[in-house]
């Protein structure tokens, strides 16, 4: 198998797109977690549909390329049928938080072991720029000309109040930063979340401003839920404020996967068991 | 003694009326006689109406009937509501407590339960206990009965019971019949059941009567036998990509719904063709559009899982008339869903779901797991490698040394997307290989059925539900009853073969636009005439009888 987990699949997307930061922060996330012991093959990334979803063909691994707005619950599929794989989903904003919102808010709820990492362009671009659920409010965007009516609403706050137990943004131009995060939510046990802020050069531009404003946050007490909220509140998604990056919340509790698999022990042939059944219902 | 008799019990909801149906079938069951339950419930938990017809007979019949030999009425109601269908010589057995003086026999159900401090629902106790009294069945087999049913809760039950039974009186004394009691199960159960024989893994399913049943049964089977997951999820589209996830990591999953959840499923059966991956959907139809009757019956939905999903694919459908169907045809939707790597449906109405039906543990064997074809482990591996036989081998994501690349994308052959004219058309004539093979081996199996007189020029053909009362009133009328069990693909040879010499063929249906005789004309087969019901309730026999004697 190569080493660089490169597939021999032509990258598509824009040049310079800050996809590729997402790209090589998984690469090397991956690389590093080899050398800890986790083996290429227990790897699986399942994606939606969008700019992000490309990177299942660039990427040399096991992957299910699914439908829009549903990449989680296919890889809460994969866990719960495999729970040595580690599961990890790539989905755009538009995916996880409009079309696919409520798998992502019950993944975190019953907090199966998987990773989803929403590359965050605040904006549909694949379908030429239309706004999503992170857009700002006012976004000017081809369905939106007189400027977007709904504000932004805060992805992170949301997965806190559902029962996320790894909470956590990034930005794909800090590579070894993502990096280092993808490596925790997937060591993680239980449901982790990164949003990571990918500027989309072509329908909205936030590089400047993401540069200007994104600072990662100091090593912090990540038990407690109001000091996650009060740090999470920093940046809503719609005004101009400082943008903290890093972990926010990390707790532990029991796992979906876990719970769900719980004595299980498969019987090759049910016969015996079905004519026990039967014999009851008579 | 006569040949059959039926008995109906009613009250409302949550008095407990099915419970006791039950436990009326299982007693006959034990005399020898062939049972079928037909249940009548609103889509409410407590209060309105609720009742269940137990049908024994000498042979096996699945059909109701609307005459009734015995009537026993918790409430007032049912006997407003039932009296009517008692036949002359039938008898009534009431909650003298709650109901008006009638003729019959009035057991104090209520006085009695209080006297023994009994939950209001042990009630039905008493009026069992009437019941036993008056086809003269010994009180040790009531016992053992309820022993065997109520376990450690059974003392005040059998006391109850035991005063219904001294109150009440020998009517007919019930014959006991030379043959081996076969076990009562509900279409769902069979289904579970199928299933689990042909390696169930994962089950998944979002709360939707009439196929809810299955998901209670299965999580039971969770807790008894730690062999399989249950997962309910947050909604039909979880479901189906949560199952779809699931199979291709490698499991045998199944998902369950009726037709409003199918409908949400739908972008996830067409994921399924694209991806190839393995899925049985149980579909158990109930009246439509949108909400519909939620508790009653339908088969509206033919059309719509013959064609549901967008674009160019395949998928196997059948339609079992009873458990014993449900629980072969499920096994083999399995079978072949993992052999071809494509979906399966295994359509079913409210009533083969909910009534109770015999089954012959014979079946079971018939059922086994049948293997996929598997990769070979030699060379790199190709998710979608174009076989002769359009089938690509499986492996599952976990094996060492390979990469395992599914996709709703349009793709080549290692499962990256493509857009190129040349591979685009290769992929999609893969699967119509795949199809034809599928095809050819269908054709081997059993699609259709043929009751009644083989040679009579008169027909009548049915699917699902309708099989018990078309063979029923098939057999008084003399005529031939064809049962479709597939329907994609769609056994048009055997069907033409089973009409040679059949001048007049009448599809019977519970749907408003003759669907079944939609898809039989668009394989040229003529339909003459159809007979139709749509008030979400089935067909009884009197009532087909006297519907198809017009027509014939």
């Amino acid at each position: 198998m190569e080493d660089n987990l490169d597939s021999k699949t032509k990258n598509t997307w824009c040049p310079g797109c800050s996809n590729f930061g997402i790209l090589q922060a998984i690469k090397n996330a991956i690389l590093i977690l080899e050398k800890k012991g986790i083996s290429r093959e227990r790897f699986v990334l399942t994606t939606g549909i969008g700019c992000h979803a490309k990177i299942v063909d660039y990427l040399n691994i096991n992957t299910f390329y699914g439908l829009h707005g549903r990449a989680i619950p296919l890889a809460e599929g994969i866990k719960i049928a495999n729970p040595n794989l580690k599961v990890l989903v790539c989905a755009g904003d538009g995916d996880a938080y409009d079309e696919g919102i409520s798998h992502l808010i019950h993944a975190a709820k019953r907090n199966i072991d998987i990773t989803v990492l929403i590359h965050n362009n605040r904006n549909f671009a694949l379908t030429t720029g239309q706004f999503s659920a992170t857009s700002p409010q006012g976004f000017i965007g081809r369905s939106s000309p007189e400027g977007n009516l709904e504000p932004a609403f805060n992805p992170l706050e949301l997965m806190i109040a559902s029962g996320a137990t790894f909470v956590a943004r990034g930005y794909a131009a800090n590579v070894n930063h993502l990096t280092n995060l993808i490596i925790q939510a997937v060591l993680h046990k239980g449901f982790s979340f990164i949003d990571a802020l990918q500027p989309c050069f072509i329908w909205f531009n936030t590089f400047e401003t993401y540069n200007q404003r994104v600072y990662e946050l100091e090593e912090n007490d990540l038990l407690s839920k109001e000091k996650a909220i009060q740090r999470i509140l920093e940046w809503d998604y719609n005004d101009g404020k400082k943008i903290p990056i890093g972990v926010f919340y990390k707790i532990e509790k029991p796992t979906f996967d876990k719970e769900a698999s719980k004595g299980l022990s498969k019987i090759a042939d049910f016969g015996p068991q079905i004519k026990e059944i039967l014999a009851k219902k008579s | 003694m006569k040949n059959e008799f039926s008995v109906l019990i009613g009250g409302a909801a949550g008095e407990g009326t099915r419970m006791t149906g039950q436990l009326i079938g299982k007693i006959l069951n034990h005399f020898g006689w062939r049972i079928f339950v037909y249940e009548d419930y609103q889509s409410l938990i407590t209060g309105g109406h609720n009742f269940s017809i137990i049908h024994a007979s000498k042979e096996i019949i699945s059909a109701p009937k609307k005459e009734i030999d015995y009537l026993i009425a918790l409430n007032q109601d049912t006997i407003l509501k039932h009296k009517k269908d008692l036949k002359e010589d039938g008898l009534i057995i009431y909650n003298s407590d709650q109901i008006k003086k009638e003729k019959g026999i009035g057991i104090p159900a209520l006085s009695i339960t209080n006297q023994f401090s009994g939950k209001p629902i042990m009630k039905n106790s008493a009026l069992f206990g009437a019941l036993a009294k008056v086809l003269g069945i010994d009180w040790q087999a009531v016992e053992d009965l309820l022993k065997r049913e109520f376990g450690e809760k059974a003392e005040i039950n059998l006391k109850i019971a035991r005063a219904g039974y001294e109150q009440s009186k020998t009517f007919q004394k019930i014959e006991k019949l030379h043959q081996t009691p076969l076990s009562l199960l509900t279409g769902n159960e069979a289904v579970a059941l199928g299933a689990l024989k042909a390696g169930l893994d994962v089950y998944l399913s979002y709360p939707m009567t009439p196929a809810t049943p299955i998901l209670h049964f299965l999580a039971g089977v969770r807790k008894d036998f730690k062999n399989v997951i249950v997962f309910q999820p947050e909604n039909e589209i979880g479901v189906i990509n949560i199952g779809l996830g699931s199979a291709y990591a490698g499991k045998r999953i199944m998902v369950g719904t009726s037709g409003g959840g199918f409908a949400l499923m739908v972008e996830g059966l067409s994921l399924a063709a694209q991806s190839e991956t393995p899925i049985v959907i149980v579909e158990s139809q109930r009246p439509a559009p949108a909400t519909g009757i939620p508790t009653y019956t339908a088969q509206g939905d033919l059309l719509f899982v013959l064609s549901a999903g967008h674009g160019d694919f395949k998928r196997f459908i059948v339609a079992p008339g009873d458990a014993q169907e449900a629980f072969y045809l499920t096994g083999l939707a399995m079978n072949i869903a993992w052999k071809y790597q494509m979906p399966a449906i295994v359509l079913l109405d409210k009533e083969i779901s909910e009534d109770t039906f015999n089954f012959d543990e014979k079946i079971v064997d018939k059922i086994k797991i049948e293997e996929p074809i598997f990769w070979d482990k030699k060379g790199e591996y190709e998710r979608y490698l174009d076989t002769k036989e359009g089938i690509s081998p499986l492996a599952f994501p976990g094996e060492k040394g390979i990469v395992v690349k599914s996709t709703s994308y349009e793709h080549d052959e290692f499962g990256i997307t493509t857009e190129e004219e040349e591979k685009i058309q290769k992929m999609q004539e893969k699967r119509l290989r795949k199809y034809e093979n599928f095809k050819n081996e269908i054709e081997t199996l059993e699609g259709i059925k043929v009751f009644g007189n083989k040679n009579s020029d008169k027909a009548i053909i049915v699917f699902g539900s309708n099989k018990g009362v078309g063979i029923e009133v098939g057999k008084e009328l003399n005529l031939k009853v064809i049962q479709i069990l597939i329907f994609q693909p769609f056994p048009e040879e055997e069907v033409k073969r089973a009409l040679s010499g059949v001048k007049k063929l009448i599809s019977v249906e519970t749907n408003a636009t003759a669907q079944l005789a939609q898809v039989l004309r668009a394989h040229d087969v003529k339909v003459n005439d159809s007979i139709l019901k749509y008030t979400g309730r089935p067909f009884f026999v009197e009532e087909l009888k006297e519907k198809l004697i017009k027509k014939i």
